[in-house]
């Protein structure tokens, strides 16, 4: 006979571990599937100052890595494989992912939200070497070197700024003609003499050889083509929820987060959903690690029908 | 065993070393890194036929630069003194106890 678990979580951000916690105390005995990376989005971060219990603020690998060994803890079984795609049409619920296929009688996705990307073939070529999503982790690398952030939110405002302490130039590339971003991140930046700003602007190609040496740059009122020299580029474009997996197999709005009247509930029966999947407003740690306990409490209930 | 890579070194630890090298390339102000660390070394005391090498990419612009690495974590396996496979950010033990796996003679 097939291997059926009670419950399968899919991610390991702080609503999959919160979800695992839980699920795991109630013995449940959860099946984590973490992705390849684990620990979500708080893995790129700092400091995080606003997660409540630690008065000093906490790094945010470190923040993971406690939720995670706190799952172990508590026998969650953790396996490191991405989850491809799922069956949710009939029970058990099947999860494929690479080398393996899971089943389970219940289900709560907590597979969070990714940096956007721009799409285009050149970006991908330089992954890595020179195309990044994450000023903080790989800022230092451009000590005296120029770059350009693409966005006009808060969060290009802010790598745009903690940029300049190593390049010696930071060009901002904004689609449009005014930031969206809030008017303090607007004035750090622009009052920064440091950084340039290129208004309707969008990147149609990214150019290098082994790594970045620049940009193709289309006006977006002129249609106009311009070339921009920069060592890298750093996307600060905003995030989109990880829904690949689950398309055809629950209701997903037009922006691709999956539709939840009570922040709990998905379209299908025994399936469950927490944190920024599910999510566009609110986006914290800590209202993902909620709804991950939300999460887990109903799928007790349900199991236990 | 794990042992500290730097530029003086480099060619003896590494390049002129036969059989699997796993180099972690790191800084002290890399959080990721501060996860990822402790993983490296564990494979470098408990696993047989492979060496584990730390580069602080802070004191070692040089090799960072020579092996294209512009985004740490990065950790890249080296097969008789060649780099083999090439891994950026923080991955389960498992995933290079695969790699190591797949390399060794």
């Amino acid at each position: 006979m097939e291997d059926v678990r009670k419950l399968a979580i899919i991610g390991s951000g702080p609503a999959g571990l919160t979800a695992t916690i839980y699920a795991a105390r109630a013995n449940l005995s959860p099946i984590v599937l973490a992705g390849i990376e684990f620990g979500g989005q708080l893995m790129t971060t700092t400091k995080v100052e606003n997660y409540p219990g630690f008065i000093e603020g906490i790094d945010g690998p470190e923040l993971m890595n406690n939720m995670m060994e706190q799952a172990k803890r508590f026998g969650a079984e953790i396996v490191y494989e991405f989850v491809r795609s799922t069956d949710f049409s009939k029970k058990p619920f099947v999860l494929k992912t690479d080398s393996n296929e899971y089943l389970a009688e219940s289900v709560i996705v907590a597979t969070g939200s990714t940096p956007r990307r721009l799409g285009i073939e050149s970006e991908q070529r330089f992954w890595g070497k020179g195309v990044s999503t994450c000023a903080t982790c790989d800022g230092a690398f451009y000590k005296d070197k120029i770059v350009a952030v693409i966005g006009g939110g808060d969060s290009a405002m802010e790598e745009s700024t903690f940029l300049t302490k190593f390049a010696s130039k930071v060009y901002i590339i904004h689609r449009r003609d005014e930031f969206k971003a809030s008017k303090v991140m607007q004035e750090r930046a622009l009052n920064n003499e440091k950084i340039n700003i290129v208004w309707s602007s969008e990147v149609v190609e990214v150019v290098g050889d082994t790594f970045v040496t620049g940009l193709k740059l289309k006006d977006t009122n002129t249609g106009e083509e311009s070339e921009l020299s920069v060592d890298g580029m750093f996307l600060a474009i905003g995030h989109e929820p990880m829904t690949e997996p689950f398309v055809g197999q629950m209701e997903l709005d037009p922006r691709k987060y999956i539709v939840t009247e009570d922040g709990v509930h998905t379209s299908v029966d025994g399936v469950f959903v927490a944190g920024d999947v599910a999510d566009h407003v609110y986006q914290q740690a800590i209202t993902a690690a909620g709804m991950g306990c939300k999460a887990a409490i109903m799928v007790e209930k349900y199991l236990a029908g | 065993m794990t042992v500290q890579v730097n530029e003086t070194n480099f060619a003896q630890e590494v390049q002129q070393k036969d059989g699997l090298v796993l180099l972690d390339f790191w800084a002290p102000w890399c959080g990721p890194c501060r996860i990822l660390g402790p993983i490296i070394e564990e494979i470098g005391d408990t696993v047989e036929g492979v060496t584990v090498g730390k580069v602080n990419v802070d004191e070692n612009p040089v090799l960072s630069e020579q092996f294209g690495v512009r985004s740490i974590p990065t950790v890249i396996l080296f097969k008789d003194g060649q780099p083999v496979e090439q891994v950026v950010g923080v991955r389960a033990k498992e995933v290079f106890l695969a790699l190591i796996e797949k390399y060794k003679v």
